[in-house]
C-alpha cells in the first residue's frame, strides 16, 4: 500500500481508469477504490461495446466522417433539447482525439459488429467489447503506478467549506479513512440500490430489472447531495428498455434484449395491447418500450410473434415459449385463453395487405384498430406461436453531480476546489433524457481525461 | 460424442451467439453468427476452430462468479478432445494417449528398447556414420509403416469428421486460404496483431504464438531434412551422413534448434497458463506430447554434435525411439491437433 496518494478516485469504470491515467501520467500519485470485487471490476462499462466518435474525416476504424454539429443533432434529437450545450460540446469536440488516446492506452477497436451496420460510421466498437477495454485500462494504469484496491466502497467523503478533507471506505471488513488532496468520483449512478429506485420511481421499481452492475448503488452520490452539493438530472427517473423478462435481477448485459417488438403484438398480464408496435424501427422505438412495460400492471408483457417472423431478429438467449396454437400459448403464459385469442383474431382482422419489409417502414398497417399497429402489421396465424416475457431494464439513472466544463464538482456555495466527477455520475448534465449509443462512453473518456488533468494540476 | 459436453458448449454457444462481442478476436464468432441453432456437428466444428488463444475468455462479461458462467475455451476444449477421441482409428488407442502422459511415456520407453535392441543384436555388415549403428534397410523397415499406418489412420479420422461437420465442396480457394491462416497462425494473432492471453491472464503476448510458430516450422523443416535426404539417397545416390552445407542437414540443423526452442517455450508457457481454461483430463498427455518433440529435436541435435564419439549408438537408439514414439502417437495425442485444425479451417472456408 502506497503512502497517502495525492489523488482518490471513487470508483473503478471507463471514467475512472481515463481519470486515474491521466492523473498518472502527470505526476500524480494516485489510489481507485473500486466498490466491487476484481471480477466484476468496471462497473456499467463492463457491458458496453462501444464509442460515439466525431470525427471529420476516416478515423480508425470509422468510416465517412461524423461532423460536431451533426453529432449534436443527434444528441438533441433524444434528449428533446435536455442538454448543456457547453458541456456537450465539449465531450463530442473531445470525442475525437479521445479515439487515438484510447488506442495509445491499450483499446484495441474493430469495425461495427454483423448486425449493427447502421453504427459503422459513428461509432467504433470495442474488439472484445468493454470488459476488454476496462482490462487494458487496469494494464496500463497498474504499469504507471496507480494503486487499486477491489473490494473498496467508499462510505463518505467528508466536506468542510469548499474542500473534500477525508474519504472513508471500508476494505477487507476495516472501515478506512483516508485524507488526499484531490478527489475525483467517478461511480455512476444508483440503480444498483433497488431501495433508492423505489423511492425515486415508485414500487413497480421492485419489478425492474437491472442490466448492468449490482455495485452502482449511489452511496457517495447521496452522501454528497445530503451535504449540499449541487445536483443535475431527474431524481426520478432511468433510463429503460425492455429485455427479457428472465434475465438475471442484475448484471445481464446485452444478450437479454429483445428485438422482436416491431414483428409482434404485445399485450399485458390482461391479453390486451397497450401501444402501437410497429410506431418506427427499434433501434428509435427500443427505449420508450421499458417506460411502457413498467406502466402495465406487475410490470410485464408478453410479445407473440407467429413462425413467419422468427428469424427477423437477433436471437435472445433465452428460447422462446413455443406453443402450437394462441389458447396454448396463453395456457403457457398464465394469461387468459380466451382474452388472448380474441386479442389475437381482433388483431388479425384489422390487417390491411401490404409489401412487408422488415427493414424499413413498409406502412404495412392495421384498419381501424385501438391501439394501431402502423408497420409491419402480419396477422399472427402460422403456427407455431412464440412468445417472449418484457420487463423493464434499467440501464442507468439520470440523477448526478452539476459539474463546469473543468468537471469540477460544484458545492452548496460554488466549486468545491479539490472535487472532481465524471462519467455517468455527472452524464445527467449532458444526457438529460434519453440516450444515443455509446455516448455514454464518450462523456466517461472525454470527462474523465479532464477530472484526471485538473486534479493532477491541483496537486502538483 | 460425449452428450454433456456438447450440450454445455451449445449452451455457451447460444449465450455467445446473443452477444457476438468477440468476433473480431477469431474465426470462431464470425463462424458462429451463420446460425441461429447448433447442430452437434456445428459445434464440434466451431470447437475445432478453437486455437484456445483464450481473448474471449478474458473478455467476457459473463465468465463466473456470474450466473450465465461462460468458459467458452473450456467447453470448446473439452468438445474437441471428446471429437479426437472419437473419429481416432483404432478407436482403443483414442483415449489412452490423450489422457495420460504415463502412457506416453510407457510408449516411449518401449520405442527405446525395441531400437536398443534391434542395435545390439541385428549388427550390420559395413555401413558408415549411423548406418553403423542400425542398417538403412532396418530404418526403413520400422519407419515406412511407422510413417505411413498413422498418416492412414488420420486420414480415416478427418474424413469422419469432414462427414460429421458437414463439410461443404472442396476448392482449390478454400485449401489455400486454410493453408495461409495455418502457415501465419492467424487465429493466435488477437484480431489486432498482438497475440493472445495465455500465461499472464488478459495480458495480450506473443510468446504463444512465437512458440507454436518454432515449433511447427522447425518441424516442417526437420521434416524436410529427412525428405531431402531420402531423395538424395534414392534419387542421386547420395548417402549420409552428409556435410554441413548440405540441404538435409541445413533443414536439420536449423529446424532441431527452432523446434527446441519453440517446444521448450510452449511447455513452459503451459505451466504458467491458467489451467481451467482448457481441457483439465488432457494435461499431463499434452505436456508430455509437447516434451516428446522437443526430445525429439534434442537429441536429433545432440545426435549431429556427437558425430564419430562412441556415443552415437546409444544416442541414435534413443532418437530414433523419440522418433517412431512421435510417430506412433500422432493419430492419438496432442499432434492429431495439426491435421483436424487446418481440416476444420478449410471446412469453414468452404461455407
Amino acid at each position: 500500500m502506497m503512502n497517502e496518494p495525492d489523488l482518490v478516485i471513487v470508483g473503478g469504470g471507463n471514467a475512472a481508469l481515463c481519470a486515474a491515467i491521466t492523473a498518472a501520467e502527470a505526476g500524480a500519485r494516485v489510489l481507485i477504490l473500486e466498490g466491487a470485487p476484481k471480477e466484476y471490476r468496471g462497473g456499467n462499462s463492463r457491458h458496453t461495446r462501444n464509442f460515439r466518435c466525431m470525427h471529420d474525416g476516416p478515423l480508425s476504424v470509422l468510416t465517412g466522417s461524423y461532423g460536431e454539429d451533426e453529432y449534436y443533432d443527434d444528441l438533441l434529437r433524444v434528449t428533446k433539447g435536455n442538454t448543456d450545450e457547453k458541456l456537450a460540446r465539449m465531450a463530442i469536440r473531445g470525442s475525437q482525439d479521445s479515439q487515438p488516446w484510447m488506442e495509445a492506452h491499450g483499446v484495441r477497436f474493430q469495425p461495427s459488429l454483423s448486425g449493427t451496420l447502421s453504427l459503422s460510421r459513428t461509432n467504433a466498437f470495442f474488439l472484445g467489447g468493454g470488459k476488454a477495454l476496462v482490462n487494458a485500462y487496469y494494464r496500463t494504469a497498474e504499469s504507471l503506478g496507480v494503486q487499486v484496491l477491489y473490494d473498496a466502497p467508499v462510505t463518505h467523503l467528508e466536506l468542510e467549506h469548499d474542500k473534500i478533507t477525508r474519504v472513508d471506505y471500508t476494505y477487507q471488513g476495516d472501515d478506512l479513512s483516508l485524507s488526499p488532496r484531490a478527489v475525483v468520483v467517478a461511480s455512476g449512478g444508483f440503480q444498483g440500490n433497488i431501495e433508492r429506485l423505489v423511492a425515486a420511481w415508485g414500487p413497480e421499481a421492485e419489478n425492474f430489472l437491472i442490466r448492468g452492475t449490482p455495485y452502482n448503488r449511489g452511496d457517495v452520490l447521496f452522501d454528497l447531495l445530503d451535504q449540499g452539493v449541487q445536483s443535475i438530472g431527474d431524481p426520478t427517473q432511468c433510463h429503460a428498455v425492455a429485455i427479457d423478462g428472465r434475465a438475471p435481477k442484475f448484471d445481464g448485459g446485452i444478450v437479454t434484449r429483445l428485438d422482436c417488438v416491431p414483428f409482434s403484438v404485445v399485450v399485458n398480464k390482461h391479453a390486451k395491447r397497450f401501444y402501437n408496435e410497429g410506431e418506427d424501427v427499434w433501434p428509435k422505438r427500443y427505449a420508450i418500450w421499458g417506460r411502457l412495460v413498467a406502466a402495465q400492471d406487475d410490470q410485464v408483457a408478453y410479445s407473440i410473434i407467429d413462425s413467419k417472423s422468427k428469424d427477423l431478429f437477433m436471437p435472445s438467449v433465452f428460447p422462446p415459449i413455443t406453443a402450437d396454437s394462441i389458447g396454448e400459448l396463453a395456457m403457457k403464459l398464465g394469461l387468459d385463453a380466451d382474452a388472448l385469442i380474441n386479442t389475437v383474431s381482433d388483431f388479425n382482422a384489422a390487417c390491411q395487405p401490404g409489401e412487408f419489409h422488415p427493414t424499413d417502414l413498409d406502412g404495412v398497417a392495421t384498419d381501424a384498430l385501438d391501439p394501431p399497429k402502423t408497420n409491419w402489421a402480419r396477422p399472427i396465424k402460422d403456427g407455431p406461436f412464440y412468445a417472449y416475457e418484457l420487463r423493464p431494464g434499467v440501464t442507468f439513472t439520470y440523477l448526478g453531480f452539476k459539474v463546469d466544463e473543468t468537471a469540477q464538482v460544484q458545492g452548496p456555495n460554488g466549486a468545491i476546489r479539490n472535487l472532481w466527477a465524471a462519467g455517468e455520475t455527472m452524464a445527467g448534465s449532458i444526457l438529460g433524457q434519453g440516450y444515443l449509443a455509446g455516448f455514454g462512453m464518450t462523456i466517461g473518456t472525454v470527462f474523465g481525461r479532464i477530472a484526471g488533468r485538473e486534479a493532477a494540476d491541483y496537486v502538483r | 460424442m460425449s452428450a454433456d459436453t456438447i450440450q454445455e458448449a451449445r449452451r455457451q454457444i447460444e449465450i455467445c451467439n446473443a452477444c457476438r462481442y468477440c468476433e473480431g478476436y477469431c474465426a470462431v464468432f464470425p463462424a458462429m453468427t451463420r446460425q441461429k441453432a447448433f447442430a452437434d456437428g456445428d459445434i464440434t466444428q466451431l470447437a475445432n476452430l478453437c486455437h484456445n488463444c483464450r481473448g474471449c475468455y478474458y473478455a467476457c462479461q459473463y465468465t463466473e462468479p456470474h450466473e450465465f458462467a461462460l468458459n467458452l475455451p473450456k467447453a470448446l476444449a473439452e468438445v474437441r478432445q471428446d471429437s479426437w477421441q472419437d473419429f481416432a482409428w483404432p478407436p482403443q488407442f483414442g483415449k489412452a494417449f490423450h489422457t495420460s502422459g504415463v502412457a506416453i511415456t510407457v510408449l516411449i520407453v518401449l520405442c527405446f528398447s525395441l531400437l536398443f535392441a534391434l542395435s545390439r543384436m541385428v549388427m550390420p555388415v559395413g555401413g558408415e556414420g549411423f548406418y553403423a549403428t542400425l542398417s538403412h534397410s532396418m530404418m526403413v523397415a520400422i519407419f515406412m509403416p511407422a510413417f505411413l499406418l498413422p498418416l492412414g489412420s488420420l486420414a480415416i479420422s478427418l474424413r469422419r469428421y469432414w462427414h460429421h461437420v458437414n463439410g461443404g465442396r472442396l476448392t482449390m480457394t478454400a485449401v489455400k486460404a486454410a493453408f495461409v491462416d495455418a502457415g501465419r497462425m492467424k487465429n493466435l494473432s488477437g484480431g489486432h496483431g498482438e497475440g493472445c492471453n495465455f500465461e499472464d491472464e488478459d495480458r495480450f503476448t506473443k510468446l504463444r504464438k512465437i512458440g507454436h510458430q518454432l515449433t511447427m516450422w522447425g518441424f516442417l523443416l526437420c521434416f524436410a531434412a529427412t525428405s531431402s535426404g531420402t531423395i538424395l539417397h534414392y534419387g542421386f545416390d547420395i548417402k549420409a551422413p552428409y556435410s554441413l552445407i548440405s540441404l538435409p542437414k541445413l533443414f536439420g540443423v536449423t529446424g532441431g534448434i527452432m523446434l527446441t526452442l519453440g517446444t521448450a517455450k510452449l511447455a513452459w508457457l503451459k505451466t504458467k497458463a491458467d489451467r481451467n481454461l482448457g481441457d483439465t483430463r488432457v494435461w499431463g498427455g499434452e505436456m508430455a506430447s509437447v516434451l516428446l518433440l522437443c526430445a525429439v529435436a534434442v537429441t536429433g541435435l545432440g545426435l549431429y554434435a556427437a558425430t564419430g564419439s562412441p556415443l552415437v549408438p546409444a544416442l541414435l537408439a534413443i532418437h530414433l525411439g523419440t522418433v517412431l514414439a512421435f510417430f506412433l502417437l500422432m493419430p492419438f495425442s496432442k499432434m492429431a491437433h495439426g491435421f483436424y485444425r487446418l481440416t476444420a479451417l478449410i471446412a469453414d472456408k468452404t461455407r
